[in-house]
């Protein structure tokens, strides 16, 4: 059997805009419609592109330095004076350092804080474990009133950061580096939290992805048309509030779910798909693609998504894999369904 | 106007927060009674502080508790709860009796007062070392609005162990928030036992002194010696400015003051009754 490269990793081309750059702009932006919103950085304004908010309103832009706890209670505080803070710093720092500035001082009060959380799984790969957040999935979904979303793409996380304005109380949007590429051509595909996108169709499988696996899952999808399989490709970015219908939609159509994240398995996007199958008293094959409650090798991202079997081949294989066992026909599932 | 103006504390003054000091340790000791149980001893020590800040300070409305330009009191020692309850109830944000039902199922009320529950708090605190971040954060967006209202945040002096409160500090000097008016309940006990025993503030002024801050060292207890502190405060703009309030935990009730053991405890019928008494006499 030939192997299917998919989608290679490289470089972004210098003449397009990187993730973190296009949220940036989009910032930019909505800082001149609303004047309530301020942004904040621990000395990253750089490397998470909201220097370019701070560039443009100097006024309304306040670095911090390298105290991420103060940084989050700082935001707390300028919520509770009326303003919107744009708060961003790597995820790691958000979910694990200030954790409790974030479930306490944000969460618990409810404010109006919405966090770009950079750097997120193993995007970093060369900084190592210290700076991976692989578990800042996990760790925010249990926060009551907090919503989290992992933008597919520079152009998800564009429509993300719009849509946010507007959605009352704390929103954590993860990304990435800021260098990976684009899966969607443009911003008009109906864009709308907690709503899962159908990025192709299919009967046999579904794959369930967000944030960076959702390129590798659609080319893994497009590839295994040769096989005469017909994958269905759902793209959740919203982990919370999930899309039940959509997941349960899946379970029913197609009866088996990979759910792949740059992320621990526990805990995420993958435990999250598992709670609402669970759940709903259905049956269904079920395999979560992520890190096996591992830290993570040193390496450029493009060889550890391979390595970790969150690319287009690694997505084939556990297809494959599934695909391939026997599958226990249920005779009651006629009933269930 | 500057409504600042006329805040040197007259003998009458005087007089009048030093009746409602009394009130407010004799409702600390009823409501520790009907909550079961309450960190009495450093509710007790900030008794002045929390006066003399909603008596005579603070530009806030009981009616109209969400105005957007009223001072903000921080607690950030937020487990004063029992103290800073009474301060709201008796200023008319909700009713006393109210305060019967503390710790109980469903009540508003609990340890750590909620902002989203209690009228009159403005920041939800608990968890130490979180307040004077919330605090430099407010006084960041008053000074964006140009607005002219204050930001007052007691810390207690064991919060001060919290890492967190010298990022805020660290942060307050640099942006120069000196629309903050910082106070620490210096009581010099925690839980375990004296602050310097478990773990040491001193030289305490020198390290605020060092984060950039103006320091005062005052009685914590003498009204005339805060209001002159806190005017000194609304006049600074050069760096913000640290109260250090020098305070008795369990001030006021003879058999708990200095007490490590009273940093948390209860009262039955009869060690209230002695409790009173001594708030009584208590000498001025």
């Amino acid at each position: 059997m030939s192997e299917v490269t998919g989608t290679t990793w490289t470089v972004y081309d210098a003449n397009s805009m990187t993730q973190a750059e296009i949220y940036g702009h989009v910032l930019c932006e909505l800082g001149d419609q609303h004047p309530d919103i301020v942004g904040l950085s621990a000395d990253l304004s750089k490397s998470s592109k909201i220097g370019l908010f701070g560039d443009k309103f100097p006024e309304r832009f306040f670095n911090v330095g390298i105290a991420e706890q103060n940084l989050f209670g700082i935001a707390a505080g300028l919520a509770k004076a009326g303003f919107t803070p744009f708060v961003s710093t790597m995820a790691a720092f958000v979910s694990m350092r200030a954790c409790e500035q974030v479930r306490t001082d944000i969460c618990y009060q409810n404010l109006n804080c919405k966090i770009i959380a950079t750097h997120g799984g193993i995007s970093f790969g060369t900084a190592g474990s210290t700076h991976n957040a692989q578990e800042d999935i996990a760790i925010m979904r249990s926060f009551p009133n907090m919503t989290v979303i992992v933008p597919a793409d520079g152009i998800e996380t564009a429509n993300a950061v719009r849509a946010c304005i507007d959605y009352p109380g704390p929103v954590y949007i993860r990304v990435g580096r800021g260098f990976e590429p684009t899966w969607y051509k443009s911003e008009d595909y109906g864009f709308k939290i907690g709503e899962a996108v159908t990025i192709s169709d299919g009967t046999d499988i579904t794959l369930i992805c967000a944030g960076v696996t959702v390129l590798q899952a659609a080319e893994a999808a497009k590839a295994l048309v040769r096989e005469d399989l017909s994958v269905r490709v759902l793209n959740i970015h919203t982990i919370k509030p999930i899309d039940e219908a959509a997941i349960m939609k899946a379970v029913v159509d197609t009866r088996r779910i990979i759910t792949i994240e740059e992320h621990t398995v526990i805990g995420g996007l993958g435990s999250a798909v598992a709670d609402v199958i669970a759940s709903s008293g259905k049956g269904c094959a079920f395999e979560k693609l992520g890190l096996q409650d591992e830290f993570s090798l040193v390496g450029y991202p493009e060889d550890l998504y391979a390595h970790y079997k969150l690319d287009t081949n690694g997505i084939i294989d556990k297809v494959r894999e599934v695909m391939g066992r026997d599958f226990e026909e249920d005779e009651d599932w006629e009933d269930e369904v | 106007m500057n409504r600042r103006a006329k805040m040197a504390l007259s003998e009458q003054e005087k007089r009048k927060l030093e009746e409602i000091a009394e009130n407010t340790r004799k409702d600390i000791v009823s409501i520790t009674e009907w909550a079961g149980g309450a960190h009495i001893g450093g509710a007790l020590s900030m008794v002045e502080i929390l006066v003399i800040l909603y008596h005579h300070y603070l530009d806030i409305d009981p009616s109209d508790p969400e105005k957007p330009d009223r001072d903000r009191f921080i607690l950030s020692k937020g487990h004063g709860g029992v103290g800073f309850a009474s301060v709201l109830a008796r200023k008319g944000y909700f009713d006393f009796d109210l305060l019967k039902t503390f710790n109980q199922f469903k009540s508003a009320f609990g340890m750590h007062l909620d902002a989203s529950k209690v009228k009159g708090v403005d920041v939800s605190t608990g968890s130490l070392g979180h307040g004077l971040s919330m605090g430099v954060g407010l006084a960041l967006g008053a000074r964006l609005r140009k607005e002219s209202w204050k930001i007052y945040c007691l810390l207690g002096d064991g919060e001060c162990n919290e890492g967190s409160i010298w990022e805020a500090a660290m942060s307050a000097s640099h942006f120069k928030v000196t629309n903050m008016i910082t106070i620490v309940d210096r009581n010099r006990l925690m839980m375990d036992g004296g602050t310097e025993e478990i773990m040491g503030l001193e030289p305490f002024a020198d390290k605020w002194k060092a984060f950039g801050f103006i320091v005062r060292n005052v009685d914590g207890h003498s009204f005339k010696e805060l209001a002159e502190a806190i005017d000194f405060a609304h006049n600074q703009n050069e760096a913000p400015v640290v109260i250090i309030a020098n305070t008795i935990k369990g001030r006021g009730v003879d058999y708990m003051e200095d007490e490590v053991k009273w940093h948390y405890g209860s009262m039955n019928s009869t060690l209230s009754e002695q409790a009173r008494k001594s708030i009584e006499t208590m000498s001025r």
